[in-house]
């Protein structure tokens, strides 16, 4: 065994608020969001990198919090599912899209595949497509929905968020999706 | 959940600072951390110190050196960066494709391409849990064991290279630069790699690839970098191949003047095709020169049984992936 190596402090902003927090060197991030700070959201799928599941946005770009070391994030601007509705009155209009085509089953990658859809809703000006949609979740799997849904919230979402009348232009309907889909 | 070896992580702030900080024992690299992780987390080694070069200034730039006539890219770029640089794709788009088409979007958002370059070698023998390992025997020569799986009797590990965007840096003809103790050096990228599986690179372990250099073309060209992966998204390759035709105008029926093909995901150690002589005079566009060079990589390629997939399908589809390429290059004219 070799020598326990001294823990650090991490001072990181997580979902707005400034954390300090004692971190071992060979931690992950999403070891400490999920084990020290107890945001469990994030979630610990392959913890390889291959899954998405644990998808946070450190600066505003989505990554993974399974391959990130803890002290990585020093100084960072760290977000988790969990601070996803800050600012959208409790519940972020991807959530709610999620929530109503039905684009959570078993929810295992949800919280990643919500990070990742919001950095696209975020940086597109306009409404997004599906072959965005489908880029921009590549690295998100799932095992549960055949991601029609999950593509169709995001859509739908991203195309209420460019509305100003949310009750106007068939909100909430099946948006149209282009007849041969790339991927 | 798997979890590290404990370590301890030094923050550097300078190049030369992180270069001091290698000269510790043992003591490893980080920097996107992508292929690192996930091979400590497989106990793969047990590094006692890793340096971070998460708080190093430089080396995120792209730049053209005038003097030089190089894109100078800096090794912490990552590799959404040179996938969406500007410079990179209006000179090198076969880079900026290569480079794009690792893995997935979240793992460019941390991956570097001096990691990309350092990117160790795999197999399917190897990149498994340490109780994985245990069960086929006690793993192999690149992990705890003293076999090979893949070569069986075989003394030398032949773990594939596995990088994107390498066969391109070779077929572009791009150094890479390397600052340790005794300075700065600089060699061809299609020399910093060697056909040993447990070693790939001529890297000392003090040093760090600090940047690659990337000549400027100097005439009109046509490149292209295909991948074959299992599935459409986060794959390694299972097979690649990077091709750079220079040309006597910018037509695509204007004579060859150059090829230079590049293969990856063979052993160690990426490779150049060579004897392309016969095609040189004639046009991309002309018939049988998309199979002709087909034929010379399906020739001089051999893949072995060191990723998914059988060596003779994936030999197989170089054949396929090589043809369709130059007639995707014909076809963009
Ligand atoms: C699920 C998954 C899929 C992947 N798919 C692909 C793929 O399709 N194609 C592909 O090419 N890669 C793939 N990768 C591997 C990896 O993400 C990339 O190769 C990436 O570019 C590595 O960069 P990094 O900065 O994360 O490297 P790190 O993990 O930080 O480092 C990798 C190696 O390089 C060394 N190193 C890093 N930077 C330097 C430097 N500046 N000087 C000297 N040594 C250095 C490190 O010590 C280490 O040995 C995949 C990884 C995962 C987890
Ligand atoms: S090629 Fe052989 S020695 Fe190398 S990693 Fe694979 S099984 Fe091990
Ligand atoms: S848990 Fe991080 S990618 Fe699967
Ligand atoms: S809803 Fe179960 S994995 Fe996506």
């Amino acid at each position: 065994m070799s020598s326990p190596s001294p823990a650090s402090l991490l001072s990181v902003r997580i979902n707005g608020e400034p954390v300090q927090v004692a971190v071992q060197p060979h931690h992950t991030l999403l070891e400490v969001l999920r084990y020290q700070l107890d945001l469990i959201g994030s979630k610990q799928g392959c913890d390889k990198g291959d899954c998405g599941a644990c998808t946070v946005q450190i600066d505003g770009e989505p990554q993974l919090a399974c391959l990130t070391l803890a002290i990585h994030a020093e100084g960072r601007d760290v977000t988790t599912v969990e601070g996803l509705a800050t600012g959208h009155g409790g519940v972020h209009p991807l959530q709610d899209a999620f929530d109503r085509w039905d684009a959570a089953q078993c929810g295992f990658c949800t919280p990643g595949i919500l990070m990742s859809a919001e950095a696209l809703v975020r940086k597109t000006p306009r409404p997004v497509t599906d072959p965005e949609v489908r880029a921009a979740l590549a690295g998100n799997l799932c095992r549960c929905t055949g991601y029609t849904k999950i593509i169709d919230a995001v859509i739908d979402a991203s195309r209420l968020m460019h509305t100003d009348d949310e009750t106007a232009d068939g909100a909430g309907q099946a948006p149209t999706r282009p007849a041969a889909a790339a991927q | 959940m798997l979890r590290m070896p404990r370590f301890s992580v030094q923050t550097p702030a300078t190049i030369e600072e992180a270069v001091t900080a290698l000269q510790s024992p043992g003591a490893r690299v980080v920097a996107g951390g992508t292929d690192l992780l996930p091979n400590l987390k497989h106990r793969l080694e047990q590094p006692p110190v890793l340096v971070s070069l998460s708080r190093v200034e430089g080396m995120r730039a792209v730049a053209i050196d005038e003097a030089t006539k190089m894109l100078r890219i800096g090794a912490r770029v990552t590799l959404t960066g040179v996938s969406e640089d500007p410079l990179v794709r209006e000179h090198f788009g076969s880079l900026a494709q290569a480079a794009g088409l690792v893995a997935s979007p979240l793992i460019r958002n941390m991956a570097t391409l001096g990691g990309n370059i350092n990117l160790d070698t795999r197999c399917r023998y190897v990149n498994q849990t340490a109780f994985w390992r245990e069960a086929i025997g006690g793993g192999c020569i690149k992990s705890e064991g003293n076999v090979c799986h893949v070569v069986p009797g075989g003394r030398n590990c032949v773990a594939a290279m596995s990088s994107d965007c390498v066969p391109v840096l070779i077929g572009l003809g791009a150094h890479v630069v390397l600052v340790g103790p005794n300075g700065r050096r600089e060699l061809p990228i299609e020399d910093y790699y060697v056909a040993d599986g447990t070693r790939h690179t001529t890297r000392d372990d003090g040093e760090l690839s600090t940047e690659i250099l990337v000549p400027l073309p100097t005439g009109p060209r046509r490149c292209h970098y295909s991948k074959w992966t299992v599935r459409g998204s986060i794959d390694f390759p299972l097979i690649s191949v990077a091709l750079r035709f220079e040309l006597e105008r910018d037509r695509i029926d204007a004579p060859i003047t150059a090829a230079h093909v590049v293969a990856g995901v063979l052993g160690a150690r990426p490779r150049r095709v060579t004897r392309l002589d016969d095609i040189l005079g004639k046009a991309l566009s002309d018939q049988g020169v998309a199979s002709a060079v087909a034929e010379r990589v399906h020739k001089q390629c051999k893949p072995l049984e060191n990723v998914p997939y059988e060596a003779p399908y994936r030999r197989q589809m170089l054949r396929v992936h090589t043809r369709r390429a130059i007639e995707a290059l014909v076809a963009a004219g």
